[in-house]
């Protein structure tokens, strides 16, 4: 340990970036990506769904207010809830299958940090050019120039997050209502507030912070690390066949050095600023571009691509020794993307059966617990229930109620002479009932009866049922 | 770049130190990091000045902005007392027996009821309504001093045999026993007259002479059959409800020494509007008459 020496810097400023615009597959399967994922993003909420004149028109829409989720034909209630969390599960069971499969695959391609930063790069190559040109334009002072092409360039930014926070509170409200009180000033304080911060936060995260947030923010990458094994596929640089590495001599490779002509096209495209070459970095999204890069360099010389290509780490040392790698499904198809496959399919068949077999009548008893009997002057026994009636119908509904039971007793409605019970159309309807056993008779004096609880539809006769138990005088 | 370009494959940096060979990678923090540390401390030295904060010899600084919980807390009250003025002056206005005709009179007097009962009623009568010894349940269709909607407004209202509201209910059974009124084996008889009333195991005997000593004693306010009188308060001794227990050794305390159960009176203490509210609650408990 040398004590001699100045001690190192506990804090490290932002090395800039400046990624060179590069062509290949992979750049344009990410931009049929970025163009993909945007547009479902901002014009999901313009898609209209005819549901009747009670109901909204937005094929997409999460009603905060009335507490509905509509998506196309199916209309989520707050008690229905687990299909989304259904639907977070599989999302997340997704992300596991594809990770284990394809690495940071999700990183690379899809995730809006990435798509957005993509985005804010390209922008940022249209104002101000290509790498070189950024370069320069870094280093020198600021003149009128400078200030004008920053200028244009955090406006295109500045459009595009408010575009996107804009894209969000859509989702919430109905769309073209909302797009026209947002000009005339008329919206909710907090959509503009919720615009705001989201404005904020795409033009910083896209435009400044870019790689740090998947460096120093974000969990998963972390989380990652546990559904990755060597079958994985991970971007990797094949250095037994690159090194070593040395310029071209004359246009010419010296027979003695290895395919790799540090041409630092690799180092150049990268968004997150690493070199591939060093071997697996936690900096790694793997986005691909290095392979675009460096494919294109091996054409032009004409040496085999792949130098930088997707590889499981178990077939590295099979490629060293001179081997063919795996074929690809091998590495797919394996226990635990299986098992993950297997997961996934059995929520999402979990919830389109339960899709399917959603009650049309929303009826919940809930027997009163206190007092959970109550003794009459006659001597009787009587418990309370409360039930709730949910019509999801558009029209008000009247629903009949009565019970089934091995023991005689009698129904009564609190506040009502009938048993006919009408619930508003669209609302819930909370209602007092009572169940009255006869003195002595079997349910006064047992200590729990099962019954039966009957709703019919009066309308389209659809009935549903609910148990619950009467207490008796338990003696 | 973070990495410079070299010709050999780069090794990480490291910090310089070494413990039994073991070295220390350098990965030093970013900047942007610290300023974000730097900001949370400003931020909260901000806060601390425009909200109440920071302790004084006396209570604390009030903050600029001059909000504290209590205030707020107040406010918000304020806020639903304001929200609710209309519905209230509604229900204060109409009358008591027409508010189980009006859906939204209903509605909000049940929850508003619900809520002034678990505050200032249950404490006796417990959180269900299902009362205990000495006090009544609310949930049966037995009534000691009447089951309409108006009999338990001014039970409410003014209270049982209390010294604070002239207009309290008012009735005092005589302590029989204690008082040397009976003796003690015509107390026997009324109390086995009393379970023979209420079809309970009596001696027939006993009860057969009891008779005489309840229709001598008790007729006045119990009534002849026993079925009481709800003018007085006097309980139905033919039913199967029992304020104090109905077995013999429970009547014969009752008829020795007499029960004198009170209620506070609540129009001091409740707005009309929660008196109402609380009423129409009981009423709604399923003994309403």
């Amino acid at each position: 340990m040398s004590s001699s020496e100045t001690p190192p810097a506990l804090y490290a400023a932002r090395e800039p970036i400046f990624p060179r615009r590069v062509k290949g597959n992979f750049r344009t399967l990410k931009w049929v990506i970025m163009v993909v994922t945007l547009g479902i993003y901002y014009v999901t909420p313009w898609l209209r769904w005819d549901r009747g004149p009670s109901l909204p028109d937005q094929a997409v829409l999460v009603d905060l207010a009335n507490r509905r989720f509509f998506f196309f034909m199916i209309e989520i209630w707050p008690d229905e809830f687990y299909f989304i969390a259904g639907l977070l599960i599989m999302a997340g069971l997704g992300l596991f299958l594809f990770t284990s499969a394809l690495g940071r695959v999700w990183c690379g391609y899809t995730c809006p940090q990435t798509v957005w930063t993509d985005l804010f790069i390209l922008v940022e190559r249209w104002v101000e050019g290509d790498r070189n040109a950024r370069v320069r334009l870094w280093n020198q002072k600021w003149d009128l120039r400078k200030f004008r092409l920053r200028m244009t360039k955090w406006f295109i930014w500045l459009l595009i997050g408010l575009a996107t926070g804009g894209a969000w509170v859509f989702y919430f409200t109905d769309a073209p209502t909302l797009a026209r009180d947002l000009f005339t000033l008329d919206a909710h304080p907090i959509a503009y507030s919720t615009m705001g911060i989201l404005t904020v936060t795409t033009f910083v995260f896209g435009g400044f912070a870019r790689e740090q947030i998947c460096i120093y923010a974000c969990p998963w990458p972390r989380i990652q690390a546990a559904m990755m094994d060597e079958d994985t596929l991970v971007v990797a640089y094949r250095e037994w066949r690159g090194e070593p590495r040395g310029k071209l001599k004359k246009g010419e490779l010296d027979p003695s050095q290895g395919d790799c002509i540090d041409c630092m096209a690799c180092v150049n495209v990268c968004p997150v600023g690493i070199d591939i070459r060093n071997g697996q970095q936690l900096e790694c999204i793997t986005c691909a571009l290095c392979i675009d890069a460096c494919d294109e360099v091996m054409d032009r010389i004409g040496k085999p691509r792949g130098l930088i290509g997707y590889m499981a780490l178990k077939d590295e040392t099979v490629e060293r020794a001179g081997g063919h790698p795996k074929q690809l499904w091998k590495h797919i198809l394996r226990p635990r993307t299986l098992l993950y496959t297997a997961l996934w399919s059995a929520v999402g068949v979990g919830l389109i059966v339960a899709l399917f077999m959603r009650s049309p009548i929303d009826f919940n008893v809930t027997p009163e617990r206190n007092p959970i009997f109550v003794t009459l002057s006659d001597g009787s026994i009587r418990n309370a229930y409360e039930i709730r009636l949910r019509n999801k119908q558009p029209e008000d509904r009247p629903f009949l109620l009565s019970l089934t039971s091995d023991s005689p007793l009698a129904l009564s409605l609190e506040g009502r002479e009938s048993y006919v019970v009408t619930v508003p159309a669209d609302e819930t309807l909370t209602q007092r009932v009572y169940v009255t056993a006869p003195p002595g008779s079997r349910a006064a004096v047992a200590d729990r009866t099962a019954i039966r609880l009957w709703i019919v539809d009066q309308v389209n006769q659809d009935r549903v049922y609910a148990n619950t138990v009467f207490n008796g005088k338990d003696q | 770049m973070s990495k410079k370009p070299t010709t050999t494959k780069a090794q990480p940096e490291t910090t310089g130190h070494s413990w039994d060979g073991i070295e220390e990678y350098n990965n030093p923090l970013p900047r942007w990091w610290l300023w974000t540390f730097y900001l949370t401390i400003i931020w909260g030295l901000i806060y601390t000045i425009l909200y109440p904060a920071w302790p004084l010899v006396e209570g604390a600084t009030q903050g600029l902005w001059g909000g504290n919980p209590r205030t707020s807390v107040a406010a918000e009250i304020q806020r639903f007392d304001d929200a609710n003025a209309g519905i209230e002056a509604k229900l204060v206005a109409a009358d008591l027996t027409a508010i189980s005709a009006d859906q939204e009179l209903v509605g909000f007097a049940t929850n508003a009821g619900a809520a002034v009962f678990k505050t200032w009623c249950a404490q006796c009568h417990g959180a269900g309504a299902a009362g205990a010894k000495g006090y009544p349940n609310l949930n049966d269709n037995d009534w000691l001093w009447g089951g309409t909607i108006e009999d338990i407004h001014t039970t409410i209202q003014h209270g049982i045999r209390n010294t604070e509201d002239a207009d309290a209910r008012y009735s005092e059974m005589p302590r029989f026993g204690a008082d040397e009124l009976l003796e003690s084996e015509q107390i026997d008889q009324v109390v086995h007259y009393v379970l023979q009333l209420s079809g309970q195991d009596n001696d027939a005997a006993l009860a057969a002479e009891g008779a005489t000593v309840f229709a001598d004693n008790c007729a006045a306010c119990h009534a002849e059959d026993g079925s009481g009188d709800r003018a007085q308060g006097a309980p139905n001794l033919t039913d199967a409800i029992w304020l104090y227990g109905g077995d013999a050794a429970a009547l014969t305390e009752t008829v020795t020494n007499a029960r004198f159960g009170v209620m506070p009176a609540w129009s001091g203490r409740l707005s009309e509007a929660d008196i109402r509210a609380v009423a129409t609650w009981v009423h709604s408990r399923g003994g309403g008459e």
